[in-house]
């Protein structure tokens, strides 16, 4: 049996004190076992963001405990935080987040830099990431900034990998893309998820989205509302198969 | 993260924008420019005023009559204008313990002629000991002897100006030595033969050493004063600096048991002491320099608050970034190690370019001005670490807040 990457137990998430507290999240009990691509959702409101900072060790739960790769990670410090984002979890945002004006392989081994890596080492790995995030190598050269959307996001996905994360979280990688360099990305995320294994958590309130994935979570008002296998799972096209203009 | 990769992550940085990096750096630059250029002028003219104070002679202490009161009406004449300084109370110094030399004199001014050219000109009697004791060096010729003194002779030596004025063709050509050597030249309607000149000195900042005539005191005593009854001064050489004082003391104490004054008395000389000359100018010109350093010092205040504003603006407008930052794992000591060192790096940068601004302006000063300025090593170092030193103060404050951002607010930050 496969172990357990993240296990949930009745995780409360109070924002405020006295009579204005705000319960956003209300017990939440969850496990995600590795070499999963698990897909939360939720409509806005619905507490997903919070259990996503949660799980992204960005932010620690008022009660409850969440296990992250066998370390309990809710009673830590910002400090021990820092630690475990930098060695466990790979982040793919929205808005991508790169650093302007930097080069492609600058942002793909900034995470390494905290790691005290030096550097041949760091841009080997950076290397072979944004091989496996289907970067192509005509590109490195650019800087982020020169780059269309759906390859700043892959050049994001390959930042997610350098430090070998135990999770990939993704939180609305396909926001801020068109439906094809959407499906662009996704096809990147179950790729990697399919061919290594990598365990996928990814936050979306889009229903074809998490579709994608082998398992959907739904969240609203801050509880579970339902968590089944997926059964129409769809797979994203790759990108040689979509018929695409200049991206 | 190591040095190295923040030294990058830094540069990088501060380039990425640099117009608004260069006018962030200016405020710096001008501040150690204007302190290192200020500070040299003041120390330079602190050295110039040592030098021509030292140039009056080593170790010298002065001693010179005091004023003279007629009696009864109590108004006063100019210091040194009295006649109780005599030659024999320049005898009785060469006594003192630690003196060297010891050069009455006896000075006026009168008028000098030269077949056609006249010039009115200091004339000083003195001894051979003045060579010494107020470090006057002859180039060409020679400086008269004690046998000179002893003998009366109409010998004179003669200062590099008066050389010009008296033996110079005409205006545009200058004289040489050779032509005043042997010449016989009127000092008051009295025959003097011109034996040397003195090596050109410049001005002391009390006179002009340089348009001086030297005749044997004895000479000058008979034939322009016509009294042997009085000197006007008498320089005294300590044998080293460290005896001044106390030669200073003795001699006083000297001069008032010969003068018959009392230790209630206001005493009818003054002793001068070279040391307290130079440290009361000196003490001007330290003044002087503290008040430019102080004002340079504002700007450079100036310049760290312009540092500060920018770190903020910067801290600002990288709030997705530092959330970024922290998000991939990098800690508070990471944050604000990178924001300091980026204030840090404009202050350093600043502080260089300004100490090389500072020393260029330092050189344009003294070529344009003639104002003699000296760029100090120590205070080169002083700037550097000021700049540093502003950077790190002025740039704590912006870097502690980018440390202290929320990740998660600030990757939400639009």
């Amino acid at each position: 049996m496969e172990k357990d990457i993240i296990v949930c137990k009745d995780i409360k998430k109070v924002y405020g004190t006295g009579e204005t507290a705000v319960t956003v999240l209300k017990g939440i009990t969850f496990s995600i076992k590795e070499g999963e691509f698990v897909a939360i959702m939720g409509p806005s409101g619905s507490g997903k963001s919070t259990l996503m900072h949660i799980l992204g060790a960005l932010d620690t739960p008022t009660s409850g405990h969440y296990h992250l790769d066998g370390k309990d990670v809710s009673k830590l410090s910002d400090e021990e935080l820092a630690d475990i984002r930098r060695e466990k979890i790979g982040f793919v945002f929205q808005a991508f987040n790169l650093l302007p004006r930097t080069s492609v392989l600058r942002n793909v081994s900034l995470p390494l830099i905290y790691a005290n890596m030096p550097k041949i080492k760091r841009e080997e790995i950076a290397k072979k990431a944004l091989n496996d995030a289907a970067f192509p190598e005509a590109f490195w050269p650019y800087h982020s900034n020169q780059l269309s959307g759906g390859m700043m996001q892959r050049v994001a996905i390959a930042r997610s990998l350098v430090n070998n994360p135990a999770l990939i979280l993704a939180d609305e990688p396909t926001g801020n893309l068109d439906s094809k360099t959407g499906e662009i990305v996704l096809h990147t995320f179950q790729n990697l998820n399919m061919t290594q294994g990598k365990t996928v958590v990814l936050i979306t309130h889009e229903p074809y989205v998490a579709q994608h994935a082998d398992r959907i979570i739904h969240i609203r008002d801050g509880n579970i509302v339902t968590d089944e296998k997926n059964h129409k799972k769809l797979i994203a096209r790759k990108e040689k198969d979509i018929p695409h203009d200049n991206t | 993260m190591t040095t190295r990769d923040l030294l990058e992550e830094t540069y990088s940085a501060v380039t990425v924008n640099k117009v608004r990096s260069g006018l962030t750096m200016l405020g710096i630059v001008i501040g150690i420019a204007s302190v290192i250029a200020l500070v040299a002028v003041g120390q330079g003219s602190q050295a110039s005023i040592q030098a021509s104070v030292d140039s009056l002679g080593a170790n010298l202490v002065m001693i010179t009559p005091g004023a003279q009161a007629s009696f009864g009406s109590g108004v006063r004449a100019a210091a040194g204008s009295a006649q109780t300084l005599t030659p024999d109370d320049a005898t009785a110094i060469e006594s003192v313990n630690n003196v060297e030399a010891v050069a009455p004199e006896v000075s006026g001014r009168y008028q000098v002629v030269y077949k056609a050219n006249n010039a009115n000109t200091s004339v000083m009697g003195t001894t051979p000991a003045y060579e010494q004791v107020r470090n006057v060096q002859v180039s060409d010729g020679n400086f008269f002897s004690d046998t000179d003194v002893t003998d009366s002779n109409l010998v004179a030596v003669i200062g590099p100006t008066v050389l010009q004025d008296l033996f110079a063709p005409d205006a545009n050509t200058s004289a040489t030595p050779d032509m005043a050597i042997g010449q016989q030249i009127r000092i008051n309607g009295n025959i003097f033969t011109v034996i040397g000149i003195t090596v050109a000195k410049g001005g002391s900042g009390f006179s002009n050493q340089d348009d001086m005539i030297y005749v044997p005191l004895t000479a000058d005593q008979h034939y322009l004063l016509g009294s042997s009854a009085y000197v006007t001064e008498v320089d005294v050489e300590a044998s080293t600096q460290s005896a001044m004082t106390q030669v200073q003391n003795d001699i006083t104490t000297l001069l008032e048991q010969r003068h018959n004054i009392s230790a209630s008395q206001s005493p009818d000389f003054t002793v001068l002491n070279q040391a307290s000359i130079v440290s009361t100018a000196s003490s001007v010109t330290g003044t002087f320099t503290t008040l430019l350093a102080a004002i340079a010092a504002i700007s450079l205040v100036v310049g760290g608050i312009g540092i500060m504003n920018m770190m903020l603006t910067t801290v600002t407008e990288r709030t997705r970034e530092i959330g970024l930052r922290k998000a991939i794992g990098a800690k508070k000591r990471d944050i604000t190690l990178q924001f300091l060192a980026e204030s840090v790096m404009l202050t350093f940068t600043g502080g260089l370019i300004g100490i090389v601004l500072g020393w260029l302006a330092a050189t344009v000063i003294s070529l344009v001005t003639g104002v003699a300025t000296s760029v100090s090593i120590p205070y080169i170092l002083l700037a550097f670490f000021v700049s540093a030193a502003i950077g790190i103060i002025f740039g704590y404050y912006p870097a502690r807040r980018a440390a202290g951002l929320n990740p998660i607010e600030a990757l939400r930050y639009e």
